[in-house]
């Protein structure tokens, strides 16, 4: 084993003062370090998407970044998007249309339309789609994800919602 | 009719959706709760205090005898606990699998825990590391050193048999299913059509790879299996044989589950060992697959080659198929045995009425992934044959392939419609009810076949490679024997209801409260469903063959019935009404018709007046309580149709789907949302089976799909609009609320209704003859 460095990792406005291994993947720390079981394993090299949290405003795959690279960064997780008990409206929007079935790869999708959508509500569609198509589902064939992801577009634009079923 | 169905119990019509108040209904599920603010808990989240991590060294040859196994530099690497080999597991019998008709002649290729003497596929397990951290287990494994002297492998299953073990040959089996005269067929066809087809090594790919946890409470002497999925309680049973315990010490626990398709939750080396370390070290161990084992290690499928011909008298009316099935098992066999080509074999004849078949299947030993069931194991395969030979057959006898099809589907007047295999102790299959012409005529109304069809023939004109394609399939759902459930209501009114199921992320515990709250009359929102646990329910069926919501399903349907008849009876007595005057509405017993205020009784109020001791009692058992059964010997098969639209790029030869239809007859739906999400997904799985997905290995064995790089799943961007038709017109008679099942209608025929439009495509009918249609394939056919 090598040697540990000191580090501190801020979790949605949490600060974690963790020693690791410089080789430590950022996703195992926040994993298993943090306790933050929320952000989820898919494939370890950058391909599905399921690890995707949110750094300095940036989505990013936390399978890609040790550990260390994220020393004293401002890092959202799954478990901070609800405030006060209240779903954020990507949330809600998966689950009012049906935009998860096994959920595993739920918090990857969510972080990467959260970071998308508060950057810029007004994304072309096609935009949208693209930044979308980066993460992988293999359960729900995608169609309620683009739902669930337009529907939250348009709340979050401050449209009115008229087809929320 | 009743002798049609031997004697089956046939159940009236079920109500409508219209008639009911939650079942048939979109409900928003009750799993997306914590899944939707990451307090999930799926086996990588699953710690014990003190666990150890166990990784696995795996072998690097795809066939060849191990010589050495040097673990000296392994065991020094600080922070190493042990290493075992097979010599360390010596007492430990293979993997076990269900007993089917092959069981005995297949027992000897099963799956040693850890290697014995041999290795036979790449990633076989030869050791397992078990360490205080994985960081560490993983560097220990990689010091691990393995000799092994190289054999000759047998890599494609239609070739020259191989040897497996001194005096066994590769081929584990010859299976055969057939009914009527097929030489007679043949010599009397008008036209007679030949064909060689492939499909292609897939699997289900779950994105939460699989994890397993062993835990040994040594107080009480249970052995713990957490991560578990499936079917548990199989699994619970298997394991008690293979460890020698006690039933009451072995217990089986599943969490959430990121995916199952078949592939996960059966018993794998990596659950045995797991356990057996957790009890020899008094400490948990904790397995983790990664993404590079899980593509060559766990179970893979579909992998057949089918010399097949067809048959049909002058006016296109099929005579009979008789079809050389080569299967391709992997390395060894696992959980299923023969299962997946028997269903192959079994289902070939799909919703035609077909007089004559003859099906032979190789079933054989390759150096390559184990194989086992994916998905609509066997249907997926068999329909791409099928409708393969029906779209051959028009094409030569310049049919169209619409109008071929309607003269040989099996006429709902025929229903239910038996057919019967002359081998002894195969299984007849009775198909329960469907009428498979007005499903395909609803489904090309919706999809605007005959106006798309004239649309795409000017796109053609223009240039463009479009083209449309069908594929009909029947599917297999429910199977017996028997399952159960217990609900019980408390004093606060909540309910909970115990399963033997098991949910693989498919909205298992919505569906079942569903169910549980339109027969009881309580919100659905207050059931809390339990599943997956072997310490909560003696017994359970799991999840596989979309067989939850048809049998647990009837099994809750029936618990919350004798319940709600239970509370009618006290509450009768306490509210001194006639319980047919009675009703439960949200929870709570009111006089029928009567306004608010009139008399009632809330369930938890009643719970509290029937505990233990309670005058009301008068001899009677405590508690707002029941248990009861749903047996049958039947099978429901629901049918489907797809439609598939297409453009061919000339240049890239890649293949894009435009547009898809899924047409589905589900009998009744318990929640139609939940239906679509079923159906979209297994189709999207069938899109990459068709174009993308491939294990492939190289002439040595090595695999050459380990990576999401290599092996690709559909992304967002492969994927067209797929339009859902979902009908109700034949709700089965086999169980009381007429289900069939979803998990397996939306992959069924995707397979087959690509092929077909890519041939419409191209304008080379009978061109594909391989799944998947890769760029290459593709640029091979345009060539």
């Amino acid at each position: 084993m090598s040697e540990t460095v000191a580090i501190t990792l801020k979790i949605n406005g949490q600060k974690h003062a963790v020693s690791v291994e410089p080789r430590r993947t950022l996703v195992d720390v926040i994993r298993d370090d943090c306790g933050k079981t929320g952000t989820h394993i898919g494939c370890e090299h950058g391909v599905c998407g399921a690890c995707t949290i949110i750094v300095d405003g940036e989505p990013m795959r936390s399978c890609l970044m040790f550990a260390v690279q994220a020393d004293g960064c401002d890092i959202r997780t799954v478990e901070g998007l609800a405030k006060d008990g209240k779903l954020n409206p990507v949330q809600r929007a998966f689950m009012d249309n049906h935009g998860l079935q096994c959920g595993f790869c739920t918090p990857g999708f969510l972080m990467l339309a959260t970071c998308t959508l508060e950057r810029d509500p007004h994304i072309a569609d096609e935009d949208l789609m693209e930044v979308i198509s980066s993460n992988i589902c293999r359960c729900t064939g995608y169609q309620g994800i683009v739902k669930a992801v337009r529907q939250a577009a348009a709340e979050m634009r401050g449209e009115a919602q008229e087809d929320r079923k | 009719m009743t002798d049609h169905l031997h004697g089956a119990k046939v159940y009236p019509t079920p109500p409508t959706t219209e008639e009911r108040k939650i079942l048939g209904h979109r409900a928003v599920r009750l799993e997306d709760p914590p899944l939707v603010t990451g307090r999930g808990r799926y086996a990588g989240d699953i710690n014990f205090p003190r666990q150890m991590h166990m990784r696995i060294v795996r072998s690097a040859q795809a066939h060849g005898k191990i010589v050495s196994i040097n673990t000296a530099a392994a065991l020094a690497v600080p922070g190493v606990v042990a290493i075992w080999t097979n010599d360390d597991i010596k007492e430990l019998g293979p993997v076990d699998f269900r007993a089917d008709r092959a069981a005995e002649i297949l027992k000897p290729y099963r799956q040693p825990v850890l290697a014995k003497g041999r290795v036979r596929y790449v990633g076989d397990p030869i050791a397992a590391v078990f360490a205080e951290d994985p960081y560490v287990a993983e560097d220990a494994a990689e010091l691990v050193e393995v000799e092994i002297e190289e054999l000759p492998v047998v890599i494609d299953c239609w070739a020259p048999t191989g040897e497996f073990e001194p005096g066994r040959t590769t081929e584990g089996a010859l299976l055969k299913h057939s009914f009527g005269d097929i030489e007679g067929a043949f010599k009397k066809a008008h036209t007679i059509v030949e064909l060689d087809l492939f499909t292609g090594r897939h699997s289900g790919v779950p994105m939460e790879t699989r994890g397993a946890i062993g835990f040994y409470d040594k107080t009480k002497d249970i052995l713990e299996l957490h991560g578990a999925a499936k079917v548990p309680h199989r699994n619970r049973d298997t394991l008690v044989n293979m460890l020698g315990r006690a039933p009451k010490g072995m217990h089986v626990h599943e969490s959430h589950v990121g995916g199952g398709f078949g592939i996960r939750g059966e018993l794998y080396p990596e659950d045995v060992l797991v356990l057996v370390a957790a009890m020899r070290f008094d400490r948990p161990v904790k397995w983790i697959e990664d993404r590079r084992e899980h593509l060559m290690c766990a179970n893979q499928g579909r992998e057949q080659r089918h010399k097949v011909r067809i048959c049909a008298d002058e006016n296109g009316k099929i005579l009979g198929i008789d079809d050389e099935i080569f299967h391709d098992q992997g390395a060894y066999v696992r959980t299923h045995g023969a299962n997946v080509a028997n269903r192959t074999l079994c289902m070939m004849t799909g919703g035609y009425d077909i007089p004559a078949y003859r099906g032979i299947c190789h079933y054989r030993l390759t150096n390559k992934t184990p194989c086992a069931t994916y998905r609509a194991p066997g249907r997926y395969e068999s329909t791409f044959v099928r409708e393969r030979l029906v779209d051959a057959l028009a094409d030569k006898m310049g049919l169209d392939r619409i109008e071929i099809r309607r003269r040989n589907l099996i006429h709902k007047d025929q229903m239910p419609y038996l057919i019967e295999f002359e081998e002894q102790g195969v299984e007849e299959l009775l198909y329960d009810s469907g009428d498979y012409a007005l499903l395909l005529d609803k489904s090309l109304a919706a999809f605007k076949w005959d106006e798309t069809d004239a649309a795409l023939k000017a796109r053609r004109a223009k240039g463009e490679m479009v083209g449309i394609g069908i594929a009909l399939f029947v599917e297999e759902s429910g199977r017996g024997p028997s399952d159960g459930a217990k609900i019980s209501v408390d004093v606060n009114g909540d309910v909970e209801l115990v399963t033997g199921g098991a949910s693989l992320g498919q909205g298992f515990e919505t569906s079942m409260a569903q169910i549980a709250a339109e027969a009881l009359g309580v919100d659905y929102q207050r059931i809390t469903v339990i599943h997956g646990q072997t310490d909560r329910i003696a017994q359970g069926i799991g999840a596989h063959a979309a067989r939850a919501t048809v049998l647990t399903g009837s099994a809750v349907n029936e618990t919350a019935l004798k319940l709600r008849a239970k509370a009618l009876e006290f509450g009768a007595e306490l509210l001194q009404l006639p319980v047919a005057d009675l009703d439960i509405v949200d929870g709570v017993i009111v006089k029928k018709g009567s306004p608010p205020g009139g008399p009632s009784l809330s369930l938890g109020d009643l719970a509290k007046k029937m505990a233990p001791g309670a005058k009301l009692l008068n001899g009677r058992d405590p508690h707002l309580f029941a248990e009861a059964w749903f047996n049958t010997d039947f099978t429901v098969f629901p049918y489907g149709v797809h439609l598939a639209q297409v453009r061919v790029d000339k240049e890239t030869g890649q293949t894009k789907v435009e547009r898809f239809l899924i047409g589905y007859d589900i009998g009744r739906a318990v929640n139609p949302m939940m239906v679509e999400g079923q159906l979209v997904g297994g189709c999207v799985q069938g899109i990459g089976g068709a174009l993308f997905e491939e294990f492939a290995y190289s002439e040595t064995g090595e695999p050459l799909a380990v990576t999401f790089v290599d092996y690709l799943l559909p992304t967002l961007g492969e994927v067209p609009k797929i339009d859902v038709l979902i009908t109700e017109d034949a709700p089965s008679p086999m169980n009381p609320l007429g289900i069939k099942g979803a998990g397996e209608g939306g992959i069924n025929g995707v397979g087959g209704a690509i092929a077909s439009a890519i041939d419409d495509a191209i304008g080379k009918p009978g061109a594909v003859v391989q799944l998947p249609v890769s760029p290459q394939r593709m640029k091979a056919l345009l060539a």
